[in-house]
């Protein structure tokens, strides 16, 4: 019968379907199944890691402004100076130069004069590059036998077929020249480019404004060579030495000469990357980036993944064999005087959600956890629980051996008053006693204890640990919100604060003058707080009788609010461009106040104090030394007194690393340490089978379960088909 | 036909513009020039200068709608409306706002978005068929209701939880594929086997509680009970019968997304690593990159109005006596 046929050709085809997925999922090769890293045919050592949550939007070291972007950057470029891998404090040293850049002083004449001297009017900086130094292969560099650039091209239809840099059969190479620094700063200059230090450096290298106008005046087609446009501050002096002039004295101007900004490039790639339609294919110095740092770009697909290799050309580097205390003991110093970089490719995947990179990195495929961003948030907090001393690991993790690396960087994210606000601004007793009562009912710990699993440090000061004129104990401790008490700070207590808000006008949460309940007003970034912490936050104060409304708003939003001074209470963040005191200092300077400036300054709390600002600029000028520190003192001191922020604390990532990894110290400046990591791969191709056995029986399970839900279904098809018809039944 | 495909080509200009019309509103409503410029600067040494720079280099340095220093028709064309709306209409997507050309970005993309919403498409819409036949064939039993009960749990899972949920158990807890990734070069197919899986599971309780309904309409019409009166086993008259006569809204639901599986899936994407359009799209509105929203808005509107037309065509397929004119 056709009917019965049918049921069971069917029952036999799902049959023969399931043993072959069967036979396909238990034939699928040697475990693990889930290994998500390519199989390289070499003998690469791969270094496997992340990039996340998105990928970088700029690897031009001239546009590039975010530490995502670092993270490529600064394993590719070299700048003339870079930063100690281990030494704490920050410790600069020379990178692409090879030697100390010589600092001279001028007068107006141009004439050398000593820094002392009255008529000092310039700074000039002489750098001489290193021997060493050579570019990675690229085809920029590639020459046909006549010595012309190899890949020139008139028309887009020429170099159609180059998609990607890999893509050109012939490469080249040469020599780091002086005037590739040169040309990278004119870069910086050119207001096609676009670069964040257009407007800044315009402020101290001489001839920075008359060049930048100068370009923007001439009409562009194609490439311009900038060589044929001299900038007053810069010349180049020889093959190796270039000097940069800087209007009167601006000590900090090393500390900007280890930022990827000032790193050479190299005319003929700048040209290269002009080629006519290579912009349309992405091929531009934007995406490829081309150094003479440890590694080079191989692969570029910004949506999946970042691939890094070993840049042959990149000079003879070693080990350090110093850092600071505990470094030996911690096994940080085991690697001196070896060659480095240890490895030869390093891999970035995009991850955009933490669940996959989190499992990623538990199954091994991930040597560490992250690269620049410690997330703490999610299912992190897995991984974390908080112990007598501090955050320690979850048992799983200790059982992986994986290993914590704390990163607290420099920088500092502080809720500021408004210091022109009328009701929590101004500069009488009242008003700071109003602020200091509202900076002590703010439990900065319990806050970072709840919220960010005590992963920060809250602020005593405005300088972060690291940073020259940050101090440890009593002497470091903020006497206005904390008393010293068995050897660690303590906040003040409630009734203190009580006091303090009675003193300034306003017993028990209330306007002596008209009764009215004291409400403030905090404007809050929306994505940046959630009702958690908003509900802490009013039982905070309202335990001194404080009232608070909250104003969120989005990011674009809130900066209107700070450029117009709309605001009372405000969030904020900086993450220092160099390790120095300058660079939060200024975060205060009166100048900065972008109600003054008419611009986007620093100083969002419109702070104004004549002793700050005195100080701050001795600062600016000052070498370091005790008469600096003294000054920093002061400037720190007035801070205090004047109670200009309401909380603030030094954020504290933290990293994981797995157990074949080694050299992992953070370094909280500089991303160029890549070079410094160390992989067993032997031992992490183990702990990867040895951890991610698949198991099979939910795929049997399942197998039954269909089949169960399957065959009830047929015999009850085949017993209605076979069933003889109910009229005749009746009959 | 060929009138009709035409006329409704002509229809969708109107459309188009209206919907980048209303895109371009709705950005700018939320986003100033100076905001995108903000944004794509970063947080530092944000100067009004370099605003200014930003603006210029980009094309958003002159008014929105009307350029009241222009005259004549310079004052509507002289605008950043219609500056960025004309290359559009020539499929000139130009470069997003970071520098990286669209057009090529999109090309590359598709196919990642295809790899996943092909496969995870062609199955569901098998196995939801499927599904739904076998309980149309035991209607008004208690398999039946189960079924719907069943379906309805379905329904009722935020896909979120699919997503997360087969990610920890498939991936995670039993390791039998890589939990997120793909690598056109790696054994692909391994990274598409749970995206596929959890596609198609959380679209069964919807879909196959759809072609229930259909499928039970038809059932009950004349032309079954003849077929089954002739002698015809239960599943020719599924198959041959019940099927093809409720394929018309069958069609009208599924063509219309075929064209938009080049969009890709925005979640499904985004949590699987999957470099498609779909996670394209997301980054795009999360680092405000109008020149992207607004091409991907512009994409995904042409290709609806193509689905829409192919489900018209299809018709004519599925029911001989539709007629197109």
């Amino acid at each position: 019968m056709p009917i019965k046929n049918t049921g069971l050709a069917t029952v036999r085809k799902c049959g023969a379907a399931l043993c072959v997925t069967l036979a396909l999922l238990a034939g699928c090769g040697a475990p693990p199944w889930n290994d998500p890293n390519p199989q390289y045919d070499d003998e690469f050592i791969t270094y496997q890691s992340v990039m996340s949550p998105a990928p970088p939007k700029h690897l031009d070291p001239a546009t590039s402004y975010a530490s995502d972007e670092s993270l490529f950057i600064d394993q590719i470029y070299e700048p003339p100076m870079g930063y100690h891998f281990l030494k704490r404090p920050y410790e600069l040293v020379p990178l692409a130069l090879g030697s100390e850049p010589v600092l001279t002083f001028l007068d107006a004449d141009g004439n050398e004069v000593q820094e002392s001297d009255e008529a000092m009017a310039f700074s000039r900086y002489t750098l001489q590059v290193s021997e060493d130094e050579r570019y990675q292969p690229h085809p920029a560099f590639a020459l046909d036998a006549a010595g012309r650039p190899l890949y020139l091209f008139e028309t887009a239809e020429e170099g159609r077929r180059y998609r990607q840099v890999p893509d050109f059969p012939e490469t080249g190479t040469r020599q780091v020249q002086a005037n590739d620094f040169v040309y990278a700063i004119k870069r910086l200059a050119d207001p096609e480019i676009g670069s964040p230090m257009l407007g800044f450096m315009a402020h101290y290298i001489v001839g920075w404004e008359d060049f930048s106008k100068q370009l923007g005046e001439v009409p562009r087609s194609g490439w311009l060579n900038l060589n044929e446009y001299p900038m007053e501050g810069l010349q180049v002096l020889d093959e190796r030495t270039f000097t940069i002039t800087i209007k009167g004295r601006y000590p900090q101007f090393r500390y900007w000469l280890a930022m990827h900004f000032f790193s050479p490039i190299a005319p003929e790639v700048d040209r290269f990357y002009h080629n006519p339609g290579f912009a349309e294919r992405n091929l531009t110095l934007d995406w490829w980036p081309v150094g003479a740092g440890p590694f080079m770009m191989v692969k570029n697909d910004p949506n999946s993944e970042i691939v890094l290799e070993r840049n042959p050309n990149f000079r003879e580097e070693f080990y350090p064999s110093e850092g600071e205390p505990g470094d030996r003991e911690a096994g940080l110093l085991d690697d001196a005087g070896k060659q480095i970089p240890f490895i030869d490719r390093a891999v970035f995947r995009l991850e955009k959600e933490v669940l996959p990179l989190w499992t990623k990195f538990l199954q091994g495929y991930y040597d560490r956890s992250g690269e620049v961003h410690g997330n703490t948030n999610g299912v992190y907090d897995q991984a974390f629980v908080v112990g007598p001393d501090g955050v320690e690991m979850s048992k799983e993790l200790e059982d992986h051996h994986i290993t914590m690396s704390p990163d607290v960087k420099p920088a500092i994210y502080y809720y500021g008053f408004n210091m022109r606000d009328p009701v929590v601004g101004g500069y009488t007793e009242d008003k700071r006693k109003l602020r200091q009562a509202l900076q002590i009912a703010f439990n900065t710990e319990e806050y970072l204890n709840i919220f960010y699993k005590g992963n920060g440090i809250p602020s005593q000061s405005i300088i972060p640990p690291g940073i020259p004129g940050f101090l440890e104990g009593e002497a470091g401790m903020n006497p206005y919100v904390y008393d010293w008490v068995d050897g660690e700070p303590r906040r003040k207590p409630l009734d203190y604060a009580r006091q303090l808000l009675a003193e300034a006008g306003y017993p028990n949460g209330r306007d002596a003058r008209t009764g009215e309940p004291l409400k403030i007003f905090i404007d809050v970034q929306s994505q940046a707080i959630s009702n958690t912490t908003m509900n802490w936050m009013d039982r905070a104060f309202g335990e001194i009788g404080v009232q608070v409304e909250y104003r969120p708003a989005d990011w674009n939003r809130t900066r209107e609010k700070l450029l117009t001074g709309n605001t009372q209470i405000f969030s904020h963040g900086w993450l220092a461009d160099y390790p120095d005191p300058e660079n939060f200092l200024f975060l205060l300077y009166g100048p900065e106040s972008p109600l003054d400036c008419k611009c986007d300054g620093a100083n969002n709390s419109n702070y104004s104090s004549e002793v700050f600002d005195e100080a701050f600029r001795q600062i600016r000028m000052l070498p370091p030394g005790p008469e600096r520190d003294e000054r920093v003192a002061l400037a720190v001191e007035q801070y205090r007194k004047d109670a200009v922020w309401l909380f603030a604390y030094y954020p504290k990532d933290i990293y994981l690393n797995n157990s074949w990894v080694y050299n992992n110290k953070r370094h909280g400046v500089s991303k160029a340490s890549l070079m410094y990591t160390r992989i067993d791969t032997r031992e992490r191709a183990r702990k990867q089978v040895e951890w991610n056995q698949p198991i099979t029986w939910p795929l049997y399970a399942g197998a039954l379960l269909l089949l169960s839900l399957v065959l009830p279904g047929v015999i009850a098809y085949r017993r209605r088909q076979k069933a003889t018809a109910r009229v005749a039944e009746d009959s | 036909m060929l009138a009709y495909i035409i006329r409704r080509l002509i229809y969708a200009i109107p459309i188009l513009i209206g919907v980048n019309l209303l895109t371009f509103t709705l950005f700018f409503v939320v986003n100033s020039p100076d905001d995108m410029a903000a944004s794509q600067l970063g947080d530092k040494y944000v100067t009004p200068e370099a605003i200014a720079n930003w603006k210029r280099k980009n094309g958003y340095d002159k008014p929105l709608f009307l350029n009241d220093d222009a005259s004549g028709v310079a004052a509507l064309t002289d605008t950043i409306f219609f500056t960025k709306s004309v290359r559009l209409f020539a499929f000139d997507f130009g470069r997003s706002e970071s520098g990286r050309d669209i057009t090529t970005d999109v090309s590359t993309r598709m196919w990642p978005s295809l790899a996943v919403a092909l496969p995870s498409f062609a199955i569901g819409i098998w196995v939801n068929i499927c599904v739904a036949l076998m309980v149309v064939m035991f209607r008004a039993t208690a398999l039946d209701r189960w079924a719907v009960f069943v379906f309805v749990a379905l329904m009722s899972i935020s896909y979120l939880f699919y997503i997360i949920g087969g990610q920890y158990l498939v991936a995670k807890q039993w390791m039998l594929v890589p939990i997120s990734g793909f690598d056109p070069d790696f054994k692909p197919w391994k990274f598409l086997i749970l995206p596929v899986l959890v596609s198609v599971v959380s679209g069964i309780g919807s879909g196959a509680r759809w072609y229930r309904t259909l499928f039970l309409e038809e059932a009950g019409q004349d032309y079954v009970r003849t077929a089954r009166a002739k002698g015809a086993s239960e599943i020719s008259i599924l198959f041959k019968h019940i099927l093809p006569n409720a394929l018309i809204p069958i069609l009208t639901g599924i063509v219309v997304l075929i064209p938009s599986l080049f969009m890709g899936s925005l979640l499904i994407e985004s949590f699987f690593g999957i470099p498609g359009l779909g996670s394209y799209m997301l980054d795009a509105i999360r680092s405000q990159d109008f020149a992207i929203v607004r091409t991907m808005v512009f994409i995904g509107s042409i290709l609806y109005i193509l689905g829409l037309i192919l489900t018209d065509i299809s018709y004519t397929w599925a029911d001989p006596r539709v007629r197109l004119s």
